[in-house]
C-alpha cells in the first residue's frame, strides 16, 4: 500500500552539548505513514541515520508517548509541541502535515531551560520552582481525616482539577516572548487556592513559588495569551489573573 | 538450598498486620539522619517511598532516568484507585475488596499481603485528599465512585481519565517539599546499571549519569528498588518507551530471586496495532468498559466488510451484533477482568470477526452509543425537557459522557482520526502490566538483605491476575504505609554496628568494571543491526509464542528462537558513540535490551514451566470445554521462584517453590458467568 505516503524535507536543530554552538541540518525522508506519529517519523529518520553510520542519531526527549508524561518538547514550524491545538508532540500524526512539506524542528528555546543535546532541554528549573512550595505540608502517614469529611464543592474540585491537568512540559514557557513561567505556576497555585486544604499555606505559598520563578531567570506575563493557545492541556490564562490575586492578596 | 521464609504473621487475617508492626524494631529519631538510603525509580511506590522515609529523617538518595520525577509512568495510568470505603453503601467493606483482589489474581498471590493491601486502602484515599489531590466529587462535595472490571461494588475513586497524573503529582510534591529540606538528594537523568552487594547485603548502586555518561558510585544502608514493571519486554506495549527491567534484572543476578515472572496482564481495550513502524500502543481506560458495550459482527461477511470499509457499524442490525462479553458472562458482562475480556476478544478474532483493517485483522468495537442515548434521556428527564428530540437526547447525552471521559475521546480521537462520540472505539489487548517481579517476604525484602522492592517491581499482590484500579493501590500502600514501617526493622541493626561503608570497597570496583567493560563492548562491536531491531524481534518472538495464549510447543521454541537471536545481538549489535561521549540514547536502549533478552527467555521458562493456566498466564493445553482458564491447584498451587546460577546459562537457573496456602479463603474455580 503506497498510496497516501509523504515526504518530507526536515530542517533540524543539531547541537553537540551546551558549551557548542548549534544549527540547523536538512534531512529528507520519504514514504511516511500519515497514520505515524510525529516522533514515530523520527524514529524512522533516527534508524536511517544509525545505519548510515555517518552522523549520531537526533536526541530527543519522549517517554509516554502518550500526550500525558510531558517529557516530549520539539517546537515545530515555529509553535510549541506543533500545529495541532490540544496536544503534545507525541500525539501529534504526520496526517497533520502535507506531502513535500518542509518542517523546521528546534528545541525549546529559553534561557531557563538550558539545550543538553540537539533537541534536549534541561526543565529542572520546574521542579525547584515545585520545591520551594508547590505542596501542601502534609505528612503522609495516613493519620488524616476521613476524605468525606472536608467536602469540596463539585465547582471548586472541577476548577482544581482542570488546574491540576498540567504536565510541566514547559510549551507555555517556549512560546512566549517574555519565556514567562506564569502560566505553570498559576496552574499549581490555583489548584490549590480552591482546595480548604491548600488555605493554610496560601499565602507563602504563592511568594514563594513566584520569587523561585524570578530567581530561575523566566520572565514576566504580558497577556499575548500565546501559552493558552500552546498549552496541550487547554490551562486557561484565567489562572494567571488569579495568581496576581493571590500574589497581591498575599502581599498585604 | 536456600529456604524461602515469607515472615506472613500467624494469627487472624484481619490481625496479622497490626500483631506483626509491633513485633518491628525501630531506629530512634537521632540516629535516623545517619542513615542512608538509595530509591530507585520515582513512580507512585517510589515517590511515596522517598516522601515518607525523608519525613521520618532518613537520608534518601532518589535515582530516575526522566529528565524530572514527575515524568515517572504512573503518570499516565487513567482509571482510578481502589478502596474499601463503602462510601455507596453497596456494602463493600475490607473483606470484599480482599476477596475480589484474591479471586481477580486467580488464586495465585498471597492471602496475608493481599489482606493486608485491603486494609491499608481507605487510608490511601484520605491521605491523598489531605494532600490536595482533586478526585471526582459530586455535587455534595462528596468523593465519587466508579465500577472496575472484576467487581459488583463502586469502589474506584478517580480524577476523571488522569488517576495515575494527579496521585504521581500527589507524591511529587510530597518528594519536593522534603528535598527543599535537603533531605531528599534527587538524580534525574541517571540509571541504575548495577546492585553492589557486599557480605551479603546490598549496600550501594553504580549508576551512569545520562547526561555527562559518567558512572558514579553510591553507598547506602539499603537499596529500595521501584523501577516499576518489565512490560517492554514485548517491545510494543502500553509501558513508556524508556521503561525498563534493568534494575531488578540487575538484582536478579545479584541474588534477588524472581518470582512468576510468566505473569503479563494484556489489558483488554488498547487501540490495535496500525502500521510496522508504530512504536507503542496507546491504552483507552478499563473505566469505558463502564459505559461501552464490547462486540464483533456475527457473521464474517459483515467483519469483511466492515474491515474493507464497505460497511459501517452503524450498517448493523442489532440482531446482526454479537455482545460476545454480555453473551458468555450474563452476571459480570462487560466487567469481567481483564484477562478474560482480552482472551474473549482474541477468540473471536481468530475466527476471523476482527474489525480492524490492519495486518493481523484484529479489533472489536467498543461501542458508547447506548450510554449516550440513556444518559440523554435521564439528563432531558432532569432539566424537564418533554418529547426531546433524537438530536437534543444525543447531544445531552455526549455532554454527560464528555465530563466523564472527555480526555480518554480527545486521544482516541487525536490518535485515530475517528471520533469516538459518532463511531464506536476500536480496541484490542495489549501488554499492559507485569504481575510477576522480584520475590520479597512480608516485609517487602527481596532475598538480598537490605534490598527492598516495591510497586510494580515486586511480585507479591495481584496473583496471576491484576484487576483494574490495584496497581495504583498497591503502589501508594507500600510506598507511603509499608516499607517506612518494616525497613526500620533491617535499619535498626546499623545504629548498634554503626559500620561505615565506602565506595572504595572491592565490590564497587568490581561492579564498575563489568558495568564500564560492558559499555565498552557495544561501543566497539560496530556490527550492522540497530539496538530497535533486535528489540522488535524480540518483541515478535514474545507476542506470538509468550502472549495471551501459549503451549508446549511454542514456547520452547521461543526458549530456543531468544538464545539465538541474544547470541546474534552480541555479535552483531551496533552503538554509535565514543566513552566519553556523555547523551547517548542508543547507548540507553542497548543496555535496557541486552537485559530484555535475558528476561525474555526465563518468561518463557516459567510459562513452560506451568502447566495449567490461571489468570493471565493462558496454556492452550489446560482449558474447559467452554474454552475457560482450568487451574490446577494440586500441582501448582504455588509461586515459582528463579534463582540465577552464578556464571551458568539462563537455562540452569533453579526454581524454588513458595507455596500458597489459603486459610481464610476457599479455593474455588474462578467463574464470572
Amino acid at each position: 500500500m503506497k498510496k497516501g505516503l509523504l515526504n518530507f524535507t526536515l530542517k533540524i536543530w543539531r547541537q553537540k552539548n551546551n558549551k557548542e554552538k548549534g544549527k540547523f541540518k536538512t534531512y529528507r525522508i520519504n514514504n511516511i505513514s500519515p497514520d505515524s506519529s510525529f516522533l514515530e517519523m523520527l524514529d524512522v529518520l533516527n534508524n536511517k541515520i544509525l545505519y548510515s553510520k555517518k552522523e549520531y542519531p537526533i536526541s530527543f526527549d519522549h517517554d509516554c508517548r502518550e500526550g500525558i508524561c510531558g517529557m516530549c518538547s520539539l517546537y515545530i514550524n515555529g509553535r510549541a509541541h506543533g500545529p495541532d491545538n490540544l496536544v503534545t508532540t507525541c500525539q501529534l500524526h504526520m496526517r497533520r502535515f502535507h506531502d513535500e512539506e518542509t518542517i523546521y524542528i528546534e528545541p525549546w528555546r529559553a534561557k531557563p531551560f538550558p539545550v543538553i543535546k540537539d533537541l534536549v532541554v534541561d526543565r529542572s528549573s520546574f521542579d525547584r520552582i515545585i520545591i520551594s512550595g508547590g505542596f501542601i505540608s502534609v505528612n503522609t502517614f495516613g493519620k488524616t481525616v476521613d476524605g468525606n469529611m472536608i467536602p469540596i464543592p463539585k465547582e471548586d474540585a472541577d476548577k482544581a482539577f482542570d488546574a491540576a491537568t498540567c504536565i510541566g512540559c514547559g510549551a507555555c514557557v517556549a512560546v512566549c516572548k517574555n519565556r514567562s513561567a506564569m502560566l505553570f505556576v498559576s496552574a499549581k497555585v490555583s489548584q490549590f487556592s480552591f482546595l480548604p486544604q491548600g488555605q493554610i499555606e496560601r499565602k507563602n505559598r504563592v511568594l514563594n513559588m513566584v520569587k523561585k520563578m524570578d530567581e530561575e531567570g523566566f520572565g514576566s506575563c504580558t497577556n499575548t495569551k500565546s501559552c493558552e493557545i500552546e498549552c496541550p492541556k487547554g490551562i486557561s490564562t484565567e489562572y494567571i489573573s488569579l495568581l496576581n490575586k493571590e500574589y497581591i492578596f498575599s502581599l498585604t | 538450598m536456600l529456604k524461602l521464609n515469607s515472615k506472613i504473621p500467624s494469627g487472624e487475617l484481619s490481625q496479622k498486620w497490626t500483631n506483626h508492626k509491633s513485633t518491628l524494631k525501630l531506629v530512634s529519631p537521632n540516629n535516623r539522619s545517619k542513615i542512608e538510603i538509595i530509591v530507585i525509580g520515582t513512580g507512585l511506590s517510589g515517590g511515596s517511598t522517598c516522601a515518607s522515609l525523608a519525613e521520618l529523617g532518613y537520608k534518601v538518595k532518589v535515582f530516575c532516568y526522566q529528565d524530572s520525577p514527575r515524568r515517572a509512568h504512573s503518570v499516565a495510568a487513567q482509571g482510578g484507585i481502589n478502596a474499601s470505603k463503602n462510601y455507596k453503601g453497596d456494602n463493600d467493606s475490607v473483606y470484599q475488596l480482599f476477596y475480589d483482589t484474591i479471586k481477580g489474581g486467580d488464586y495465585r498471590s498471597r492471602e496475608a499481603n493481599v489482606y493486608r493491601l485491603a486494609e491499608i486502602s481507605s487510608n490511601i484515599i484520605d491521605q491523598c485528599v489531605a494532600q490536595g489531590v482533586p478526585f471526582a466529587r459530586d455535587y455534595a462535595g462528596y468523593l465519587e465512585n466508579r465500577s472496575f472490571g472484576g467487581t459488583k461494588v463502586s469502589r474506584t475513586f478517580y480524577a476523571k481519565g488522569q488517576t495515575g497524573q494527579q496521585l504521581l503529582l500527589g507524591c511529587y510534591s510530597a518528594m519536593s517539599r522534603q528535598i527543599g529540606k535537603g533531605r531528599i538528594k534527587m538524580y534525574n537523568r541517571h540509571e541504575m546499571l548495577d546492585l553492589v552487594v557486599i557480605e551479603g547485603a546490598a549496600r550501594g548502586i553504580i549508576a551512569r549519569n545520562l547526561i555527562s555518561g559518567e558512572i558514579e558510585r553510591h553507598t547506602a544502608h539499603a537499596v529500595i528498588i521501584a523501577s516499576g514493571g518489565y512490560g517492554n519486554v514485548f517491545f510494543l506495549s502500553t509501558n513508556a518507551m524508556g521503561a525498563n527491567a534493568s534494575a531488578i534484572w540487575k538484582v536478579h543476578k545479584k541474588g534477588g530471586f524472581f518470582a512468576n515472572p510468566c505473569y503479563t496482564q494484556i489489558h483488554p481495550t488498547c487501540i490495535p496495532v496500525h502500521g510496522n513502524y508504530q512504536s507503542k500502543l496507546t491504552l483507552m481506560s478499563e473505566s469505558l468498559r463502564n459505559d461501552g458495550r464490547i462486540w464483533v459482527p456475527k457473521k464474517i461477511e459483515d467483519a469483511i466488510s466492515i474491515r474493507n470499509g464497505t460497511k459501517s457499524p452503524e450498517d448493523l442490525l442489532e440482531e446482526e451484533k454479537d455482545y460476545y462479553l454480555e453473551r458468555r458472562y450474563p452476571s459480570f458482562g462487560n466487567l469481567v477482568p481483564r484477562d478474560v475480556a482480552s482472551r474473549a476478544a482474541k477468540e473471536r478474532c481468530d475466527k476471523g470477526l476482527g474489525i480492524e483493517n490492519n495486518e493481523e485483522k484484529e479489533g472489536v468495537f467498543l461501542d458508547f452509543s447506548y450510554s449516550i442515548k440513556q444518559y440523554g434521556i435521564e439528563k432531558a428527564n432532569e432539566l424537564g425537557i418533554k418529547n426531546p428530540t433524537f438530536v437534543e437526547i444525543k447531544k445531552l447525552g455526549e455532554s454527560v459522557m464528555e465530563s466523564k471521559y472527555g480526555n480518554l475521546f480527545h486521544m482516541y480521537e487525536k490518535i485515530t482520526n475517528k471520533n469516538p462520540y459518532k463511531n464506536p472505539m476500536k480496541i484490542y489487548p495489549a501488554v499492559h502490566y507485569t504481575m510477576g517481579g522480584l520475590w520479597v517476604d512480608y516485609n517487602l525484602m527481596s532475598s538480598i538483605k537490605g534490598c527492598y522492592v516495591i510497586g510494580e517491581a515486586n511480585f507479591s499482590d495481584h496473583g496471576a491476575n491484576r484487576l483494574g484500579a490495584s496497581a495504583l493501590m498497591q503502589g501508594l500502600a507500600d510506598g507511603y504505609f509499608i516499607l517506612p514501617y518494616t525497613i526500620a526493622d533491617y535499619l535498626s541493626q546499623y545504629v548498634v554496628h554503626k559500620k561505615n561503608i565506602s565506595t572504595k570497597h572491592i565490590e564497587f570496583d568490581n561492579s564498575e568494571k563489568n558495568v564500564k567493560d560492558r559499555i565498552k563492548r557495544f561501543l566497539h562491536n560496530n556490527g550492522d543491526f540497530s539496538v530497535d531491531f533486535f528489540h522488535k524481534e524480540l518483541g515478535k518472538i514474545m507476542w506470538k509464542y509468550v502472549g495471551m495464549s501459549r503451549n508446549h510447543k511454542g514456547l520452547s521454541e521461543s526458549i530456543e528462537r531468544i538464545q539465538e537471536l541474544r547470541d546474534e545481538f552480541w555479535k552483531n549489535i551496533y552503538v554509535p558513540g565514543k566513552k566519553n561521549d556523555g547523551f547517548n540514547s542508543e547507548l540507553e536502549k542497548a543496555e535496557r535490551v541486552a537485559d530484555f533478552l535475558e528476561l525474555g527467555e526465563l518468561i518463557a521458562m516459567d510459562a513452560l514451566n506451568r502447566k495449567e493456566s490461571c489468570g493471565s498466564h493462558f496454556r492452550e493445553e489446560y482449558q474447559t470445554k467452554e474454552g475457560e482458564a482450568l487451574r490446577d491447584d494440586i500441582h501448582y498451587k504455588y509461586i515459582s521462584v528463579w534463582e540465577y546460577q552464578k556464571e551458568k546459562l539462563l537455562s540452569e537457573e533453579i526454581m524454588h517453590k513458595e507455596n500458597l496456602s489459603f486459610n481464610f479463603v476457599k479455593l474455588q474455580s474462578r467463574s464470572y458467568k
